[in-house]
Protein backbone atom coordinates (compact mmCIF):
# COMPACT_ATOMS: atom_id res chain seq x y z
CA UNK A 1 0.00 0.00 0.00
CA UNK A 2 1.49 3.33 -1.07
CA UNK A 3 0.68 6.70 0.39
CA UNK A 4 0.69 8.21 -3.08
CA UNK A 5 0.92 6.69 -6.54
CA UNK A 6 2.11 9.13 -9.20
CA UNK A 7 1.45 8.51 -12.89
CA UNK A 8 4.22 9.90 -15.10
CA UNK A 9 7.90 10.56 -14.46
CA UNK A 10 8.05 13.95 -16.09
CA UNK A 11 9.02 17.16 -14.35
CA UNK A 12 5.73 17.51 -12.47
CA UNK A 13 5.53 13.88 -11.37
CA UNK A 14 9.12 13.82 -10.15
CA UNK A 15 8.73 17.12 -8.29
CA UNK A 16 5.56 15.91 -6.60
CA UNK A 17 7.32 12.68 -5.69
CA UNK A 18 10.20 14.53 -4.05
CA UNK A 19 7.87 16.60 -1.88
CA UNK A 20 5.95 13.55 -0.70
CA UNK A 21 8.97 11.32 -0.17
CA UNK A 22 10.71 14.09 1.76
CA UNK A 23 7.90 14.10 4.28
CA UNK A 24 8.06 10.39 4.76
CA UNK A 25 5.41 9.13 2.37
CA UNK A 26 5.77 5.83 0.58
CA UNK A 27 5.62 6.97 -3.03
CA UNK A 28 5.66 5.12 -6.34
CA UNK A 29 6.09 6.90 -9.68
CA UNK A 30 4.99 4.85 -12.67
CA UNK A 31 6.30 5.72 -16.11
CA UNK A 32 5.05 4.06 -19.28
CA UNK A 33 8.04 5.04 -21.39
CA UNK A 34 11.52 3.55 -21.03
CA UNK A 35 12.91 6.83 -19.80
CA UNK A 36 12.01 9.84 -17.69
CA UNK A 37 11.10 13.35 -18.74
CA UNK A 38 7.84 13.12 -20.65
CA UNK A 39 7.33 16.31 -22.65
CA UNK A 40 10.78 17.47 -21.54
CA UNK A 41 12.90 14.43 -22.13
CA UNK A 42 16.21 13.72 -23.80
CA UNK A 43 17.68 11.12 -26.13
CA UNK A 44 20.83 10.07 -27.87
CA UNK A 45 21.10 9.54 -31.63
CA UNK A 46 24.20 8.63 -33.61
CA UNK A 47 26.49 9.66 -30.81
CA UNK A 48 24.82 13.00 -30.09
CA UNK A 49 22.71 14.16 -27.18
CA UNK A 50 19.44 15.92 -27.92
CA UNK A 51 16.75 17.51 -25.80
CA UNK A 52 13.12 16.79 -26.59
CA UNK A 53 11.23 19.87 -25.48
CA UNK A 54 13.75 22.26 -24.06
CA UNK A 55 14.53 25.50 -25.79
CA UNK A 56 14.81 27.50 -22.63
CA UNK A 57 13.98 27.37 -18.98
CA UNK A 58 11.68 30.32 -18.38
CA UNK A 59 11.19 32.16 -15.08
CA UNK A 60 14.95 32.55 -14.75
CA UNK A 61 16.03 34.78 -11.90
CA UNK A 62 19.58 35.29 -10.63
CA UNK A 63 21.01 33.54 -7.62
CA UNK A 64 19.78 35.02 -4.36
CA UNK A 65 16.40 36.10 -5.71
CA UNK A 66 13.82 35.24 -3.12
CA UNK A 67 10.59 35.71 -5.04
CA UNK A 68 9.14 34.08 -8.12
CA UNK A 69 8.50 30.49 -9.19
CA UNK A 70 12.15 29.47 -9.58
CA UNK A 71 13.09 30.59 -6.08
CA UNK A 72 10.01 28.90 -4.74
CA UNK A 73 10.71 25.56 -6.35
CA UNK A 74 14.33 25.60 -5.20
CA UNK A 75 13.17 26.14 -1.63
CA UNK A 76 10.41 23.58 -1.82
CA UNK A 77 12.65 20.87 -3.29
CA UNK A 78 15.64 21.88 -1.13
CA UNK A 79 17.80 22.37 -4.22
CA UNK A 80 20.45 25.07 -4.46
CA UNK A 81 20.40 27.51 -7.37
CA UNK A 82 23.94 26.42 -8.31
CA UNK A 83 22.92 22.82 -8.74
CA UNK A 84 20.85 23.55 -11.84
CA UNK A 85 23.79 25.11 -13.71
CA UNK A 86 21.54 27.60 -15.47
CA UNK A 87 23.28 29.84 -17.97
CA UNK A 88 21.37 32.99 -18.95
CA UNK A 89 20.36 33.74 -22.50
CA UNK A 90 22.52 35.96 -24.68
CA UNK A 91 19.44 37.73 -26.03
CA UNK A 92 16.33 36.96 -28.04
CA UNK A 93 14.16 38.73 -30.56
CA UNK A 94 10.61 38.94 -31.84
CA UNK A 95 11.03 39.23 -35.61
CA UNK A 96 8.19 40.39 -37.82
CA UNK A 97 8.67 41.61 -41.42
CA UNK A 98 10.64 44.88 -41.34
CA UNK A 99 10.69 45.17 -37.56
CA UNK A 100 12.33 43.47 -34.61
CA UNK A 101 11.94 43.77 -30.87
CA UNK A 102 14.94 42.53 -28.94
CA UNK A 103 14.69 41.42 -25.34
CA UNK A 104 16.98 39.85 -22.77
CA UNK A 105 16.99 38.92 -19.11
CA UNK A 106 17.24 42.63 -18.37
CA UNK A 107 13.75 44.05 -18.70
CA UNK A 108 15.12 47.49 -19.60
CA UNK A 109 16.19 46.07 -22.95
CA UNK A 110 12.59 45.46 -24.00
CA UNK A 111 11.55 48.85 -22.66
CA UNK A 112 14.21 50.66 -24.64
CA UNK A 113 13.31 48.69 -27.78
CA UNK A 114 9.68 49.69 -27.49
CA UNK A 115 10.73 53.24 -26.80
CA UNK A 116 12.77 53.42 -29.98
CA UNK A 117 10.51 51.41 -32.29
CA UNK A 118 7.07 52.29 -30.96
CA UNK A 119 7.72 55.60 -29.21
CA UNK A 120 4.06 56.62 -29.24
CA UNK A 121 3.21 53.47 -27.29
CA UNK A 122 5.65 53.93 -24.45
CA UNK A 123 3.10 55.40 -22.06
CA UNK A 124 0.63 52.68 -23.00
CA UNK A 125 3.26 50.04 -22.37
CA UNK A 126 3.87 51.46 -18.90
CA UNK A 127 0.13 51.36 -18.23
CA UNK A 128 0.09 47.73 -19.35
CA UNK A 129 2.89 46.94 -16.92
CA UNK A 130 0.81 48.31 -14.07
CA UNK A 131 -1.93 45.90 -15.03
CA UNK A 132 0.32 42.84 -14.97
CA UNK A 133 -0.78 41.11 -11.79
CA UNK A 134 1.63 39.34 -9.47
CA UNK A 135 1.53 35.53 -9.34
CA UNK A 136 -0.01 35.45 -5.88
CA UNK A 137 -2.67 38.04 -6.58
CA UNK A 138 -4.58 36.44 -9.41
CA UNK A 139 -8.23 35.85 -8.66
CA UNK A 140 -10.58 33.91 -10.86
CA UNK A 141 -12.42 36.92 -12.32
CA UNK A 142 -9.27 38.76 -13.34
CA UNK A 143 -7.75 35.51 -14.48
CA UNK A 144 -10.46 34.63 -16.97
CA UNK A 145 -10.63 37.99 -18.73
CA UNK A 146 -9.59 37.94 -22.37
CA UNK A 147 -5.93 38.92 -22.62
CA UNK A 148 -6.36 40.30 -26.11
CA UNK A 149 -9.18 42.50 -24.96
CA UNK A 150 -7.23 43.86 -22.01
CA UNK A 151 -4.07 44.50 -24.01
CA UNK A 152 -5.86 45.97 -27.03
CA UNK A 153 -7.65 48.47 -24.79
CA UNK A 154 -4.30 49.76 -23.55
CA UNK A 155 -1.90 49.35 -26.47
CA UNK A 156 -3.43 50.89 -29.56
CA UNK A 157 -0.83 49.87 -32.13
CA UNK A 158 -2.04 46.46 -33.40
CA UNK A 159 1.43 45.48 -34.59
CA UNK A 160 2.90 45.96 -31.13
CA UNK A 161 0.06 43.89 -29.66
CA UNK A 162 0.86 41.02 -32.02
CA UNK A 163 4.57 41.24 -31.29
CA UNK A 164 4.03 41.21 -27.52
CA UNK A 165 1.79 38.14 -27.75
CA UNK A 166 3.99 36.13 -30.12
CA UNK A 167 6.56 34.70 -27.65
CA UNK A 168 3.95 34.33 -24.92
CA UNK A 169 1.74 32.17 -27.09
CA UNK A 170 4.70 30.16 -28.31
CA UNK A 171 5.95 29.38 -24.79
CA UNK A 172 3.06 28.54 -24.44
CA UNK A 173 -0.61 28.84 -24.97
CA UNK A 174 -2.85 25.80 -25.20
CA UNK A 175 -5.71 27.84 -26.57
CA UNK A 176 -6.08 29.17 -30.10
CA UNK A 177 -6.12 32.92 -30.85
CA UNK A 178 -6.42 34.33 -27.34
CA UNK A 179 -5.37 33.55 -23.80
CA UNK A 180 -6.72 34.18 -20.32
CA UNK A 181 -5.43 37.44 -18.93
CA UNK A 182 -4.14 35.55 -15.91
CA UNK A 183 -2.16 33.26 -18.17
CA UNK A 184 -0.90 36.33 -20.03
CA UNK A 185 0.40 37.79 -16.77
CA UNK A 186 2.11 34.54 -15.86
CA UNK A 187 3.79 34.24 -19.26
CA UNK A 188 4.67 37.96 -19.44
CA UNK A 189 6.44 37.73 -16.12
CA UNK A 190 8.13 34.43 -16.85
CA UNK A 191 9.57 35.44 -20.25
CA UNK A 192 9.93 39.22 -20.28
CA UNK A 193 10.26 40.18 -16.63
CA UNK A 194 12.16 37.16 -15.34
CA UNK A 195 14.08 35.51 -18.15
CA UNK A 196 15.41 32.56 -20.09
CA UNK A 197 18.26 30.22 -19.26
CA UNK A 198 19.55 26.76 -20.08
CA UNK A 199 21.71 24.22 -18.26
CA UNK A 200 24.90 23.42 -20.19
CA UNK A 201 23.99 19.78 -20.61
CA UNK A 202 20.36 20.42 -21.26
CA UNK A 203 17.41 18.98 -19.50
CA UNK A 204 19.04 15.69 -18.60
CA UNK A 205 20.91 17.36 -15.73
CA UNK A 206 17.71 18.63 -14.17
CA UNK A 207 15.93 15.33 -14.62
CA UNK A 208 18.75 13.21 -13.24
CA UNK A 209 18.97 15.56 -10.28
CA UNK A 210 15.26 15.13 -9.57
CA UNK A 211 15.42 11.35 -9.90
CA UNK A 212 18.46 11.08 -7.65
CA UNK A 213 16.78 13.19 -5.02
CA UNK A 214 13.54 11.22 -5.25
CA UNK A 215 15.22 7.85 -4.97
CA UNK A 216 17.52 9.13 -2.23
CA UNK A 217 14.45 9.93 -0.17
CA UNK A 218 13.18 6.40 -0.58
CA UNK A 219 10.87 7.01 -3.52
CA UNK A 220 10.25 4.21 -6.00
CA UNK A 221 10.48 4.97 -9.70
CA UNK A 222 9.36 2.25 -12.09
CA UNK A 223 9.92 2.63 -15.83
CA UNK A 224 8.19 0.73 -18.62
CA UNK A 225 5.09 0.39 -16.46
CA UNK A 226 1.97 1.85 -17.97
CA UNK A 227 -1.25 2.38 -16.08
CA UNK A 228 -4.26 0.86 -17.76
CA UNK A 229 -6.91 2.02 -15.31
CA UNK A 230 -7.45 3.89 -12.08
CA UNK A 231 -8.82 1.41 -9.56
CA UNK A 232 -11.99 2.79 -8.02
CA UNK A 233 -14.30 1.97 -5.16
CA UNK A 234 -17.58 3.88 -5.08
CA UNK A 235 -16.16 6.86 -6.91
CA UNK A 236 -12.92 7.01 -4.91
CA UNK A 237 -9.56 6.21 -6.39
CA UNK A 238 -7.93 3.43 -4.41
CA UNK A 239 -4.99 2.69 -6.66
CA UNK A 240 -4.11 1.72 -10.20
CA UNK A 241 -4.29 -1.30 -12.47
CA UNK A 242 -1.18 -1.69 -14.61
CA UNK A 243 -1.01 -2.76 -18.24
CA UNK A 244 0.29 -6.14 -17.07
CA UNK A 245 -2.78 -6.63 -14.90
CA UNK A 246 -1.11 -6.08 -11.54
CA UNK A 247 -2.79 -3.74 -9.10
CA UNK A 248 -1.19 -1.24 -6.76
CA UNK A 249 -3.10 0.41 -3.94
CA UNK A 250 -2.51 3.92 -2.75
CA UNK A 251 -4.19 6.45 -0.50
CA UNK A 252 -3.85 9.08 -3.21
CA UNK A 253 -3.35 8.95 -6.96
CA UNK A 254 -1.74 11.92 -8.68
CA UNK A 255 -1.64 11.82 -12.47
CA UNK A 256 0.52 13.91 -14.77
CA UNK A 257 -0.73 12.08 -17.85
CA UNK A 258 -3.14 14.84 -18.82
CA UNK A 259 -6.78 15.38 -17.86
CA UNK A 260 -8.36 13.67 -20.87
CA UNK A 261 -5.88 10.82 -20.75
CA UNK A 262 -6.50 10.40 -17.01
CA UNK A 263 -10.27 10.46 -17.38
CA UNK A 264 -9.96 7.73 -19.96
CA UNK A 265 -8.32 5.57 -17.31
CA UNK A 266 -11.43 5.96 -15.16
CA UNK A 267 -14.04 3.58 -16.37
CA UNK A 268 -16.92 5.26 -14.61
CA UNK A 269 -19.15 7.62 -16.47
CA UNK A 270 -19.06 10.41 -13.98
CA UNK A 271 -17.83 13.04 -16.38
CA UNK A 272 -20.87 14.87 -17.69
CA UNK A 273 -18.63 17.62 -18.90
CA UNK A 274 -15.83 16.04 -20.87
CA UNK A 275 -12.75 18.19 -20.90
CA UNK A 276 -11.64 19.10 -24.39
CA UNK A 277 -8.34 17.96 -25.80
CA UNK A 278 -5.62 20.38 -26.79
CA UNK A 279 -5.54 21.17 -30.48
CA UNK A 280 -2.10 22.63 -30.84
CA UNK A 281 0.89 20.54 -31.72
CA UNK A 282 4.21 21.07 -33.43
CA UNK A 283 6.97 19.77 -35.61
CA UNK A 284 10.54 20.55 -34.76
CA UNK A 285 13.58 20.32 -36.98
CA UNK A 286 16.97 19.87 -35.38
CA UNK A 287 20.08 20.71 -37.39
CA UNK A 288 23.62 20.08 -36.20
CA UNK A 289 26.06 22.54 -37.76
CA UNK A 290 29.75 22.37 -38.57
CA UNK A 291 30.44 25.45 -36.45
CA UNK A 292 28.96 27.53 -33.66
CA UNK A 293 25.86 29.38 -34.91
CA UNK A 294 27.20 32.81 -34.05
CA UNK A 295 30.13 32.20 -36.40
CA UNK A 296 27.65 32.33 -39.28
CA UNK A 297 25.76 35.25 -37.81
CA UNK A 298 23.08 33.37 -35.87
CA UNK A 299 23.75 35.02 -32.55
CA UNK A 300 20.33 35.24 -30.93
CA UNK A 301 19.24 32.71 -28.33
CA UNK A 302 15.62 32.49 -29.49
CA UNK A 303 14.02 34.09 -32.55
CA UNK A 304 10.23 34.23 -32.50
CA UNK A 305 9.28 35.00 -36.07
CA UNK A 306 6.08 35.82 -37.91
CA UNK A 307 5.87 36.58 -41.61
CA UNK A 308 3.09 39.16 -41.59
CA UNK A 309 1.74 41.90 -39.33
CA UNK A 310 -0.90 39.54 -37.97
CA UNK A 311 0.16 36.67 -35.70
CA UNK A 312 -1.92 33.51 -36.20
CA UNK A 313 -1.96 31.18 -33.23
CA UNK A 314 -4.24 28.41 -34.40
CA UNK A 315 -4.36 24.79 -35.35
CA UNK A 316 -2.61 24.23 -38.64
CA UNK A 317 -4.94 23.22 -41.45
CA UNK A 318 -2.09 21.73 -43.43
CA UNK A 319 0.49 19.34 -42.06
CA UNK A 320 2.46 22.37 -40.88
CA UNK A 321 1.98 26.12 -40.71
CA UNK A 322 5.24 27.94 -41.39
CA UNK A 323 3.93 31.50 -41.22
CA UNK A 324 5.30 31.66 -37.71
CA UNK A 325 7.93 29.72 -35.81
CA UNK A 326 10.61 29.61 -33.15
CA UNK A 327 14.30 29.34 -33.94
CA UNK A 328 16.38 28.25 -30.98
CA UNK A 329 20.18 28.11 -30.87
CA UNK A 330 21.00 26.25 -27.66
CA UNK A 331 24.61 27.42 -28.08
CA UNK A 332 23.68 31.05 -27.50
CA UNK A 333 23.56 31.01 -23.72
CA UNK A 334 26.27 32.51 -21.50
CA UNK A 335 27.71 29.17 -20.41
CA UNK A 336 30.99 30.89 -19.53
CA UNK A 337 29.26 32.42 -16.51
CA UNK A 338 28.98 28.97 -14.94
CA UNK A 339 32.68 28.93 -14.01
CA UNK A 340 34.57 27.65 -17.01
CA UNK A 341 34.99 30.60 -19.37
CA UNK A 342 35.38 28.33 -22.37
CA UNK A 343 32.32 26.23 -21.69
CA UNK A 344 30.22 25.71 -24.77
CA UNK A 345 28.27 23.04 -26.54
CA UNK A 346 30.46 20.67 -28.57
CA UNK A 347 28.62 21.39 -31.83
CA UNK A 348 26.43 24.10 -33.28
CA UNK A 349 22.72 23.42 -33.22
CA UNK A 350 19.67 25.15 -34.69
CA UNK A 351 16.17 24.05 -33.77
CA UNK A 352 13.16 25.34 -35.65
CA UNK A 353 9.62 24.72 -34.45
CA UNK A 354 6.42 25.13 -36.45
CA UNK A 355 2.73 24.60 -35.69
CA UNK A 356 1.45 21.25 -36.96
CA UNK A 357 -1.77 19.28 -37.30
CA UNK A 358 -1.76 16.03 -35.35
CA UNK A 359 -4.62 14.32 -37.22
CA UNK A 360 -3.08 14.99 -40.61
CA UNK A 361 0.31 13.60 -39.57
CA UNK A 362 -1.23 10.69 -37.75
CA UNK A 363 -3.32 9.46 -40.66
CA UNK A 364 -0.50 9.39 -43.20
CA UNK A 365 0.48 5.91 -44.36
CA UNK A 366 4.00 5.06 -43.20
CA UNK A 367 5.74 5.65 -46.55
CA UNK A 368 4.05 9.01 -47.03
CA UNK A 369 4.86 9.96 -43.44
CA UNK A 370 8.56 9.61 -44.16
CA UNK A 371 8.33 11.60 -47.37
CA UNK A 372 6.36 14.38 -45.72
CA UNK A 373 8.88 14.59 -42.90
CA UNK A 374 11.61 15.26 -45.43
CA UNK A 375 9.52 17.73 -47.36
CA UNK A 376 8.48 19.70 -44.32
CA UNK A 377 11.97 19.65 -42.87
CA UNK A 378 13.05 21.66 -45.88
CA UNK A 379 10.04 23.98 -45.80
CA UNK A 380 10.33 24.72 -42.09
CA UNK A 381 13.99 25.66 -42.44
CA UNK A 382 13.34 27.63 -45.62
CA UNK A 383 10.77 29.61 -43.66
CA UNK A 384 13.23 30.23 -40.82
CA UNK A 385 16.11 31.49 -42.96
CA UNK A 386 14.00 34.47 -43.94
CA UNK A 387 14.69 35.70 -40.42
CA UNK A 388 18.17 34.38 -39.60
CA UNK A 389 21.30 33.90 -41.76
CA UNK A 390 21.01 30.86 -44.01
CA UNK A 391 22.68 28.03 -42.13
CA UNK A 392 21.65 25.23 -44.48
CA UNK A 393 25.02 24.61 -46.10
CA UNK A 394 26.53 24.11 -42.62
CA UNK A 395 24.25 21.25 -41.66
CA UNK A 396 26.05 17.97 -40.87
CA UNK A 397 23.25 16.02 -39.16
CA UNK A 398 19.52 16.33 -38.69
CA UNK A 399 16.60 15.01 -36.73
CA UNK A 400 12.95 15.90 -36.67
CA UNK A 401 9.89 15.15 -34.64
CA UNK A 402 6.24 15.46 -35.56
CA UNK A 403 3.02 15.50 -33.50
CA UNK A 404 2.96 11.76 -33.98
CA UNK A 405 6.39 11.43 -32.37
CA UNK A 406 5.24 13.50 -29.42
CA UNK A 407 2.15 11.34 -28.97
CA UNK A 408 4.18 8.17 -29.28
CA UNK A 409 6.69 9.04 -26.57
CA UNK A 410 4.57 11.03 -24.15
CA UNK A 411 1.13 9.45 -24.61
CA UNK A 412 -0.39 12.93 -24.60
CA UNK A 413 -3.43 13.10 -26.89
CA UNK A 414 -2.93 14.97 -30.15
CA UNK A 415 0.70 15.52 -29.25
CA UNK A 416 -0.65 18.60 -27.46
CA UNK A 417 2.49 19.88 -25.82
CA UNK A 418 0.70 22.60 -23.89
CA UNK A 419 -2.18 20.35 -22.96
CA UNK A 420 -5.88 21.11 -22.83
CA UNK A 421 -7.11 24.69 -23.28
CA UNK A 422 -9.18 24.61 -20.07
CA UNK A 423 -6.95 23.97 -17.11
CA UNK A 424 -7.94 22.24 -13.86
CA UNK A 425 -6.47 24.87 -11.57
CA UNK A 426 -7.30 23.14 -8.34
CA UNK A 427 -6.02 19.83 -9.64
CA UNK A 428 -9.16 17.94 -8.70
CA UNK A 429 -11.11 15.49 -10.81
CA UNK A 430 -14.67 14.21 -10.47
CA UNK A 431 -13.21 11.37 -8.39
CA UNK A 432 -12.10 11.49 -4.78
CA UNK A 433 -8.40 10.93 -4.15
CA UNK A 434 -7.58 11.34 -7.84
CA UNK A 435 -5.73 14.54 -8.71
CA UNK A 436 -3.83 15.87 -11.69
CA UNK A 437 -0.66 17.86 -12.03
CA UNK A 438 1.45 19.06 -14.91
CA UNK A 439 0.48 20.89 -18.05
CA UNK A 440 -3.27 20.32 -17.71
CA UNK A 441 -3.35 21.55 -14.13
CA UNK A 442 -2.19 24.90 -15.34
CA UNK A 443 1.49 25.67 -15.61
CA UNK A 444 3.51 24.93 -18.72
CA UNK A 445 7.20 24.67 -19.29
CA UNK A 446 9.82 23.15 -17.04
CA UNK A 447 9.47 25.55 -14.12
CA UNK A 448 5.71 25.52 -14.53
CA UNK A 449 5.51 21.75 -14.43
CA UNK A 450 7.75 21.51 -11.37
CA UNK A 451 5.73 24.15 -9.53
CA UNK A 452 2.57 22.31 -10.52
CA UNK A 453 3.81 19.00 -9.11
CA UNK A 454 4.90 20.69 -5.89
CA UNK A 455 1.62 22.61 -5.48
CA UNK A 456 -0.64 19.66 -6.12
CA UNK A 457 1.37 17.37 -3.85
CA UNK A 458 1.24 20.02 -1.11
CA UNK A 459 -2.43 20.73 -1.50
CA UNK A 460 -3.88 17.28 -1.94
CA UNK A 461 -1.50 14.58 -0.81
CA UNK A 462 0.38 15.95 2.17
CA UNK A 463 -2.17 17.19 4.59
CA UNK A 464 -3.55 14.06 6.12
CA UNK B 1 11.78 20.62 25.44
CA UNK B 2 11.72 24.01 27.12
CA UNK B 3 10.80 27.22 25.31
CA UNK B 4 14.42 28.02 24.48
CA UNK B 5 14.88 24.59 22.89
CA UNK B 6 11.64 25.00 20.97
CA UNK B 7 12.75 28.37 19.70
CA UNK B 8 16.05 26.89 18.55
CA UNK B 9 14.22 24.08 16.80
CA UNK B 10 11.96 26.50 14.93
CA UNK B 11 14.97 28.55 13.90
CA UNK B 12 16.58 25.35 12.67
CA UNK B 13 13.52 24.50 10.63
CA UNK B 14 13.38 28.01 9.21
CA UNK B 15 17.02 27.75 8.25
CA UNK B 16 16.20 24.59 6.33
CA UNK B 17 13.31 26.23 4.53
CA UNK B 18 14.86 29.61 3.78
CA UNK B 19 18.63 29.01 3.97
CA UNK B 20 19.50 32.42 2.51
CA UNK B 21 17.72 34.42 5.20
CA UNK B 22 19.60 35.94 8.10
CA UNK B 23 17.79 34.64 11.16
CA UNK B 24 20.05 36.26 13.73
CA UNK B 25 18.10 39.51 13.43
CA UNK B 26 14.71 37.87 13.82
CA UNK B 27 12.24 39.79 15.99
CA UNK B 28 10.15 37.30 17.95
CA UNK B 29 7.17 39.64 18.19
CA UNK B 30 6.87 40.47 14.50
CA UNK B 31 5.17 38.14 12.01
CA UNK B 32 7.53 35.80 10.16
CA UNK B 33 6.00 36.88 6.86
CA UNK B 34 6.93 40.47 7.48
CA UNK B 35 10.57 39.73 8.19
CA UNK B 36 11.29 36.83 5.91
CA UNK B 37 10.40 36.00 2.35
CA UNK B 38 7.97 33.23 3.25
CA UNK B 39 4.99 32.30 1.16
CA UNK B 40 2.16 29.96 2.08
CA UNK B 41 4.03 26.95 0.72
CA UNK B 42 7.01 27.68 2.97
CA UNK B 43 4.62 28.10 5.85
CA UNK B 44 3.15 24.70 5.21
CA UNK B 45 6.67 23.35 5.39
CA UNK B 46 7.10 24.62 8.94
CA UNK B 47 4.06 22.57 9.91
CA UNK B 48 5.25 19.56 7.92
CA UNK B 49 8.76 19.69 9.39
CA UNK B 50 7.35 19.75 12.92
CA UNK B 51 5.34 16.69 12.08
CA UNK B 52 8.29 14.97 10.46
CA UNK B 53 10.83 15.72 13.17
CA UNK B 54 8.68 15.56 16.30
CA UNK B 55 5.40 13.99 15.27
CA UNK B 56 3.63 17.16 16.33
CA UNK B 57 0.29 17.40 14.55
CA UNK B 58 -1.06 20.88 14.01
CA UNK B 59 -4.64 21.18 12.72
CA UNK B 60 -5.19 23.60 9.87
CA UNK B 61 -7.40 25.88 11.98
CA UNK B 62 -4.41 26.49 14.29
CA UNK B 63 -1.99 27.60 11.56
CA UNK B 64 -2.63 31.26 12.39
CA UNK B 65 -1.12 30.66 15.85
CA UNK B 66 2.23 30.27 14.15
CA UNK B 67 2.41 33.86 12.92
CA UNK B 68 5.36 35.02 15.04
CA UNK B 69 8.22 33.23 16.75
CA UNK B 70 6.79 34.08 20.17
CA UNK B 71 3.29 32.87 19.35
CA UNK B 72 4.72 29.72 17.77
CA UNK B 73 6.79 28.88 20.84
CA UNK B 74 3.81 29.58 23.09
CA UNK B 75 1.57 27.34 20.98
CA UNK B 76 4.04 24.48 20.83
CA UNK B 77 5.17 24.50 24.45
CA UNK B 78 2.37 22.27 25.78
CA UNK B 79 2.70 19.97 22.78
CA UNK B 80 6.45 19.60 22.95
CA UNK B 81 7.35 19.86 26.64
CA UNK B 82 7.61 16.11 27.01
CA UNK B 83 9.74 15.64 23.91
CA UNK B 84 13.47 15.12 23.98
CA UNK B 85 15.60 17.64 22.19
CA UNK B 86 16.99 15.95 19.06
Amino acid sequence: MYDTIIIGAGMSGLAAGIRLAYFGQRVCILERHYTIGGLNSFYRLNGRDYDVGLHAVTNFTPKGTRTGPLARLLRQLRIRWDELLLAPQVGSVVAFPDIELHFSNEFEKLESEINSKFPSQMDNFRRLLKRIVDYNDLDQVVYEMSARQVVEEIVDDPLLVEMIFCPLMWYGNAREHDMDFGQFCIMFRSIYMEGLARPLNGVRLILKHLVRKFRGLGGELVLRKGVEQIAMEEGRAIGVVLDDGNQLTGRHVLSSAGIVETMRMCNESRCEKNPSVGQLSFVETLAVLDQQPRQIGCDRTIVFFNDSDKFHWEKSTELCDVRTGVICSPNNYAYGELGDQDAKLPEGMMRVTALANFQRWNTLPESEYRVEKLRWFDRVIASAVRFVPDFRRHIVATDMFTPKTIRRFTSHDNGAVYGAPDKQWDGTTPFENLYICGTDQGFVGIVGAIVSGISMANQHCLRD
Amino acid sequence: MNPADIREEIADILHDIVPDEDLSQLDDEIAFREQLELDSMDFLDIVMELRKRHRVQIPEEDYQQLATMQSTVNYLEPLMKNLEKA
